[in-house]
């Protein structure tokens, strides 16, 4: 009796699939849960303070879920109740100013998607020149490009800011977004990395069928490069969308002000000696969302294209 | 006859033909918008740049040549120096912690399964994905000294509250750490990518020989990890010493100038001080020198070019 007891505990499904971890496993696992923790509670703590109610952000300090949940603080930014109308009854924390999201979220969109666009385009033209045509300087050309990698931004940004300003384009879309438009020395030998590691003879078929250069690059070669493009539209929107020192050099105007602008100076509003939180992270909580988006549509193919830079 | 004349008129159109053959004109045509957005906004500052800093310029009047005294004037100017020792400071705290901390967390991945790794590096890139701003902003508030979450918990614990971004001598640690949480799990993943190159057969022998986990790991990883950790720390050093938006959100420079970095300097030359180009862009120059010569020594000392791999083989 006792020993088909024991027989059984020991075949029982849940002692066996313990039994099979080493002290050094449960460690690991501990310190898995921590980073995971680390990670994640940051992002739970931006959502769970815009949800409280403006009041109850400098009492409640402790609690882990929203006080009094309210949709009031994404309301407040993103314009739909005036603010002013809340100050002074039991909300004395919050931000006066209008506070407009749609714009800044607006401008944000409008800065991102077309740098994306110009620089995924032309910089995979000349990945693909780079990498597949013979012609005169080629290599001189792009061994100048790859000295634009070595560059700092502030190097480049207060000349380039001169440069906007002469322009007549200091607060304006083009003059934020022109140094980003048409190239980034990264995007070109990103794409160039693929074009090379294509194998030719499909190319070379094609030249036998009496196909064009531009034939070849069109119908031939970019449906072969469709992943990497995506992965440097992706990359690239990523980098608009967070870019903080070029748009408020260039962009502080409220017509052009980025998300990422507006937060920076948001958070600089103190109405009673401390940032007005609740709507400061309502105000995260939206710009993080795009991020949010591409994290779960294609975090996968950003890690990979990570691991793949590692390896230049 | 015929032979020569064939031959002297290809001669004469030699360089002209070369640049005239369809392919390079298509190839021209494809590089053309680069090569525009390269010299507007890269060779022509970058040249600018150096320019400007000879001169003494407002925006205003203008731009005077005077020099070297743009390059004197900074090097006598205390705040540049406290910029650079601020910076420096920074990058300390920075890049130590940062690399051993993802080091750490790559070795943990390649233990778990392909499932379980995967679906980490996923999460390990989200804070890396996020603006600069956004992350310096949530950390701002959790480590806000009188109602922030870090110490309400520290509280709990029984240990003592602190002024974090808010104390002169932590703040600069606390922007270090701030961002070490955004770029850890990126870094982690590069080095993972590393991990995965060194052949497996190398850790089964060593372990035939005897060899426990922690020796493995200092006699074949670290080694054989080396290209990989060369590529990290050139590139987060380099960005380190650029650290700009999380101190402008969170402590502004502050408290006392103890998070003012040479970035801040050189934008308060041009945007808040005063309106000095050519002190600002001869600050810049000079970030731009030392980021040149720290990437070299760290290409010297790491041996970048040598590959400890091909020893094995």
């Amino acid at each position: 009796m006792t020993a088909t007891g024991n027989v059984r505990e020991i075949n029982n499904p849940i002692i066996r699939f313990f039994s099979r971890f080493t002290f050094g496993d449960l460690l690991v696992f501990l310190i898995l849960i921590v980073l995971v923790i680390a990670i994640v509670f940051p992002f739970w703590w931006v959502l769970r303070t815009a949800l409280t109610s403006p009041g109850k952000v400098f009492t409640d300090t402790a609690s882990l879920l929203p006080v009094e949940p309210t949709l009031l603080n994404f309301q407040r930014v993103l314009g739909l109740v005036d603010p002013a109308e809340l100050v002074g009854m039991e909300n004395t924390n919050i931000s006066a100013g209008t506070l407009n999201f749609w714009i800044f979220m607006r401008n944000s969109f409008i800065f991102s998607l077309v740098i994306t666009l110009g620089q995924t385009i032309f910089s995979t033209l000349a990945a693909y020149a780079f990498a597949r045509l013979k012609f005169p300087f080629r290599d001189q050309i792009f061994f100048f490009y790859l000295t634009g990698l070595m560059f700092p931004g502030i190097v480049l940004f207060i000349p380039n800011f001169v440069l906007i300003r002469q322009m007549g384009l200091i607060g304006t879309f083009p003059g934020l977004i022109a140094p980003f438009f048409l190239m980034t020395p990264f995007a070109v030998f990103f794409m160039r990395q693929f074009f090379l590691s294509l194998p030719r003879d499909l190319e070379e078929a094609a030249i036998l069928d009496g196909a064009s250069k531009v034939g070849i690059f069109w119908r031939v070669a970019m449906p072969l490069i469709q992943g990497p493009v995506l992965t440097l539209a992706i990359l690239t929107f990523i980098q608009s969308w967070n870019e903080y020192l070029w748009p408020l050099l260039v962009g502080r105007d409220e017509e052009i002000r980025v998300l990422t602008v507006a937060l920076a100076i948001f958070r600089q509003q103190t109405p009673q000696g401390a940032p007005d939180w609740s709507g400061l992270m309502a105000g995260t909580a939206i710009a993080i969302v795009p991020t949010i988006l591409i994290f779960f549509f294609f975090g996968r193919k950003v890690v990979d294209s990570i691991q793949f830079s590692g390896f230049k | 006859m015929a032979q020569r004349v064939a031959i002297k008129s290809t001669s004469s159109v030699s360089w002209w033909g070369r640049f005239m053959t369809t392919e390079a004109l298509v190839a021209y045509l494809f590089i053309l918008p680069s090569v525009i957005g390269f010299v507007l906004f890269y060779a022509y500052p970058a040249i600018r740049a150096v320019g400007i800093s000879f001169t003494e310029w407002n925006l205003l009047s203008e731009a005077e040549f005077v020099g070297l005294a743009n390059y004197q004037e900074i090097f006598s100017d205390e705040r540049f120096w406290r910029s650079l020792t601020n910076t420096l400071a920074y990058v300390l705290w920075n890049i130590p912690l940062q690399t051993v901390l993802a080091i750490g967390m790559a070795v943990m991945l390649d233990r778990f399964s392909v499932v379980l790794s995967t679906l980490l590096r996923s999460v390990m890139i989200l804070p890396w994905l996020m603006p600069n701003v956004i992350v310096a902003l949530l950390w701002l508030w959790i480590l806000d000294p009188s109602i922030g979450i870090a110490n309400v918990l520290l509280n709990a614990v029984g240990m003592p509250e602190q002024e974090f971004l808010g104390s002169p001598d932590q703040a600069i640690a606390w922007i270090a750490i701030i961002n070490i949480w955004r770029h850890a799990g990126y870094t982690a993943i590069l080095i993972f990518a590393g991990l995965k190159t060194i052949p497996r057969s190398l850790y089964e022998a060593s372990s035939i020989d005897g060899a426990n986990n922690w020796t493995q790991f200092l006699r074949i990883t670290l080694p054989l990890l080396r290209p990989v950790l060369v590529f990290v720390l050139v590139t987060s050093v380099i960005g380190s010493f650029q650290v700009f938006d999380t101190i402008a959100v969170t402590t502004d420079g502050g408290p006392a100038g103890a998070t003012r970095v040479i970035i801040f300097y050189i934008i308060d030359e041009v945007f808040n001080r005063r309106i000095s180009m050519g002190t600002a862009t001869a600050a810049s120059v000079v970030l731009f020198m030392i980021l040149l010569f720290v990437t070299i020594v760290q290409m010297r000392f790491l041996r970048s070019s040598h590959s400890d791999l091909a020893d094995y083989s």
